[in-house]
């Protein structure tokens, strides 16, 4: 007979009782340090113990319920995934996609958490500890390999609760049901138990062995149940230890336990096409005229995002939209969406609130985080419009979860257009909503709460665009650089111009093409084979900026701002141009 | 998967001058033993006060078999030792010798980790508000920003310079939060140093090193060693200060693995603020460093 390959089976890593909310465990399995940890949300992770960055031992970092902070430099590691999604030194940046710590199946059985495998393997299935409460016994590190372990516990000897005290004859059986556990029932008059023992291989020449009682004891006889068996168990421990021949320990070979692989991470791919499929697992009416959608993974788990991301939806018509995303940390599982229904514009609307039900499948692109929320400010200022709320509520929660300082002041049409009332609830203090202003009375408010800027605010904008204009400027009247207000269009209301011709040149492929008037710079790229990333292909959004190395763009986007438009360095190729005849682009 | 340790020195090791000893803490007529890239050394004082040291190998342990003298020289307050044949002088610090520093080794503590990982953790800012909370950093004020490192043509030193960090209380001496220059050098593979602007004087710079000791290929005695203008804090307070940030630095570094510092620039995720550290590492590639690393190109 042939053993089964140790790493297609779980094994068990630790006991369920040992993941205290925002604590994290340390364990080893075959050979790999491991760092377990349950979020908030009840998701129990099961990684590598190894920061990505420089190697320090997550075990070590804090566990905030929703993220596993490094304890080194504080990189930040999303619950269930795995990816990084906050880089301390570099504020202003989205994590680079595809930064993810190693992570590994895991299930919870028995009592106690099982991880290692594959994604589909499964913890083994013991009749004895089925149809009835178990209880877990302490766990007992052994340095002797499994299979010898295996061996001796078959000699284990101990009393079922029931006969505990008496002199009743015990006989005892013991069945290795499976190549990894062990099951000792012990029969007397009256009374049998049984002790599942499964076996954790840590290392070569090391394991933990991790006993389940099964029928869990009545309260009153649950102490005096587990110090007989602590006595055994330590007996136990002796001799194993005793016979175990020194060269066994070292001469084991470990299988090797592989990670899962990624679920997909967010901004890597080009072009403008869907990247994964989600079902609609809720939709609702969260405000006047305000679809909210829930969208769950169709498989695996979902990319992180960071506050202020938003997605493209491919809808069942052929459009394709943009969404912010309104998740903070804490709401995991789901892309959480809300659609404003404008019943004059080009149906995108139209049909996520008609046509889009429950149930139903979408093609979305991962998240694409192009208006960053910096994690360092002083004092945090969000500002929003109408919809203008969706990423600013997840900017909101993430605030509030570091327990930095933050206001959000939320301008709407009227009480019955305030959307996402039961996110809004829990953040109370920090929430101010405005309804019904005229445009004047809209201005006077901004001017009231930007007026005291200090080093070291940000302010965050999202809305209508003549309330982000008006926002701009009043907050430049009141002295906020403009590399402290960042701000997000629905859509780029400018008139565009596309009747130039120019020629641009791709640096790192010395290559020169022509784009004629009525071609887009993006368009043009891409016939000639480079599939620059694009989503609201207006210039509102920011996903197909390229660097500029030479010659002038004819900047005709609302994603850059002032100072960033006159350094010249980076342009939105889908709808800037040139006022050069030449461009040089780092392509 | 790791390099094993122990690993053999080659030249690029063996021939530097390594500090074995507080120079204040010899006393004529005693020995103190130590450890040195997995051998073991003898340091004493000669006639003369000299510090002077040995190796012990087998019978030498004896007193009575004659020892292999060691070249050895006194620096910065260390005594210093090699294996092999050093340069004639050690790198210069010439601050040390202006008239109203005050020069001080202010501590040491065994470490379980590689020299190289204990240097790189001295020319990293970004963990100060993680690591050094309240004193060297203070969250959420995180950011990095951009400084450059250049290896110095005629030296060979690597040097980073622009460095800016803001810090609640950035030595001894301050009293409140203050945005601090710095600049760091590297002039030795397992020695680091960085002048940083005085709180007590804007226009001079006080110097602060790291003098690895490397016991074996991942244990480290790790000196530090001050140079600086401050009449206001007595030594202890100046030692205290250190003491502090040293203190926080040992469980960081004995929780890294591996232990050894990888050269690969692949094996760790490196963002723009870890120039230094990336510049530190293939510098060390280049000057054929074998020992306390995991050389380029060794596994995977
Ligand atoms: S080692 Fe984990 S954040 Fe740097
Ligand atoms: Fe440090």
């Amino acid at each position: 007979m042939t053993a089964p390959d140790p790493a297609s089976l779980l094994h068990p890593v630790a006991a369920g009782a040992d993941l205290m909310p925002r604590h994290v465990v340390r364990s080893r399995l075959l050979g790999r340090r491991l760092a377990i940890w349950k979020a908030d949300d009840g998701f129990v992770n099961v990684w590598e113990d190894r920061c990505i960055h420089r190697g320090m031992r997550l075990s070590a970092g804090v566990n905030d319920g929703a993220e596993l902070v490094c304890q080194y430099h504080g990189w930040r590691y999303s619950n269930r995934n795995g990816n990084c999604v906050y880089i301390p030194a570099h504020p202003g940046e989205a994590p680079a996609g595809g930064l993810r710590v190693a992570t590994f199946a895991c299930a919870e059985k028995y009592g106690l958490v099982w991880s290692g495998g594959s994604p589909d393997a499964e913890p083994p299935s013991i009749p004895a500890l089925e149809g009835g409460e178990v209880l877990v016994l302490r766990s007992l590190p052994v340095n002797a390999p499994a299979a010898l372990v295996l061996e001796g516990l078959a000699g284990y000897s101990f009393r079922p609760t029931a006969a505990l005290g008496t002199d009743t004859p015990i006989t005892t059986s013991a069945d290795a049901g499976n190549p990894h556990s062990v099951t000792v029932t012990a029969t007397t008059t009256g009374a049998e138990s049984s002790v599942v023992f499964f076996i954790q291989p840590a290392e070569a020449g090391r394991c933990v062995i991790r006993p389940v009682l099964s029928a869990a004891p009545a309260p009153e006889e649950r102490l005096a149940t587990l110090r007989h068996h602590a006595r055994a168990l330590e007996e136990l421990r002796a001799q194993l230890e005793d016979s175990s021949p020194a060269e066994a320990a070292v001469a084991l070979p470990l299988a090797t336990l592989e990670p899962l692989r990624s679920g997909g991470t967010a901004g890597a791919a080009g072009g403008r096409h869907p990247q994964l499929q989600v079902r609609v697992a809720r939709k609702w009416v969260c405000a006047e005229g305000i679809a909210a959608f829930d969208l769950a993974p169709v498989a695996g788990e979902l990319p992180s995002f960071q506050p202020g991301a938003h997605l493209d939806v491919h809808l069942p018509n052929g459009l394709v939209r943009q969404y912010s995303l309104t998740n903070g940390p804490d709401l995991t599982g789901v892309y959480r969406i809300g659609v404003k229904l404008v019943p004059e514009g080009g149906g995108g609307s139209r049909c996520m609130h008609q046509s889009v039900h429950e149930g139903d499948a979408l093609d979305i692109s991962t998240p694409r985080n192009n208006f960053t929320l910096r994690r360092d400010a002083a004092r945090t200022l969000l500002i929003a419009g109408g919809i203008g709320i969706t990423p600013l509520l997840a900017m909101a929660q993430t605030l509030a979860r570091q327990g930095l300082t933050w206001e959000l002041h939320y301008f709407a049409q009227s009480d019955d257009h305030v959307a996402f009332d039961e996110m809004l609830a829990p953040l109370a203090e920090g929430v101010t909503t405005y309804c019904g202003l005229s445009p004047q009375e809209t201005g006077a408010e901004l001017t009231r709460i930007t007026r005291h800027y200090g080093p070291m605010q940000h302010a965050y904008l999202c809305g209508p665009g003549p309330m982000i204009d008006t926002a701009r400027s009043i907050a430049a009247e009141a002295g906020w650089p403009t590399e402290a207000v960042h701000f997000e269009y629905f859509k780029n209301e400018s008139a565009r111009d596309d009747s130039s011709a120019f020629d641009v040149t791709l640096a790192r492929r010395d290559q020169t093409l022509r784009i004629g008037a009525g071609m887009s710079l993006l368009n043009g790229l891409r016939n000639a084979g480079i599939d620059l990333p694009s989503s609201c292909e207006q210039g509102a959004c920011g996903t197909c900026i390229a660097t500029v190395l030479g010659g002038e763009p004819d900047h005709q986007d609302v994603y850059l701002n002032d100072s960033e438009r006159a350094a010249a360095n980076r342009m939105l190729t889908c709808v800037s141009r040139a006022k050069s005849g030449q461009l040089v682009l780092d392509l | 998967m790791n390099a094993s340790v122990p690993q053999e020195p080659g030249a690029a090791i063996l021939d530097l001058w390594h500090p074995v000893a507080i120079r204040e803490d010899l006393r004529a007529g005693e020995t103190t033993r130590t450890r040195l890239l997995d051998r073991d050394v003898a340091v004493g004082l000669d006639d003369d006060g000299s510090p002077t040291a040995w190796l012990l190998t087998g019978a030498q342990h004896d007193a009575a078999a004659t020892p292999r003298l060691l070249p050895t020289i006194a620096a910065y307050e260390f005594a210093w030792t090699s294996l092999g044949t050093p340069p004639e002088e050690i790198f210069k610090i010439p601050e040390c010798d202006e008239p109203d520093r005050r020069n001080l080794a202010t501590f040491s503590v065994g470490v379980h980790v590689s020299a190289p990982r204990a240097v790189e953790n001295f020319l990293d800012l970004g963990h100060f508000p993680y690591v050094h909370a309240g004193i060297l950093g203070q969250a959420p004020r995180t950011e990095v920003a951009d400084y450059r490192v250049e290896v110095d043509p005629e030296t060979n030193e690597l040097w980073a310079r622009d460095c800016e960090f803001f810090q609640p209380q950035a030595a001894a001496a301050s009293t409140d939060g203050q945005m601090s220059q710095y600049t760091y050098r590297v002039p030795h593979p397992y020695c680091v140093m960085l002048y940083k602007s005085c709180p007590t004087d804007e226009s001079r710079f006080d110097v602060i090193a790291l003098f690895c000791q490397a016991l074996s290929a991942d244990r480290v005695l790790f000196h530090t060693f001050m140079s600086v203008i401050d009449e206001v804090s007595s030594d202890a307070q100046i030692r205290a200060f250190q003491t502090l940030v040293s203190a926080q630095d040992k469980p960081i570094l004995e929780n890294q693995t591996p232990r050894l510092l990888p050269l690969e620039v692949g094996d760790e995720t490196s963002v723009r603020s870890d120039r230094a550290s990336v510049a530190y590492r293939r510098w060390l590639g280049d000057l054929g460093v074998d020992y306390g690393v995991i050389p380029r190109g060794a596994h995977r």
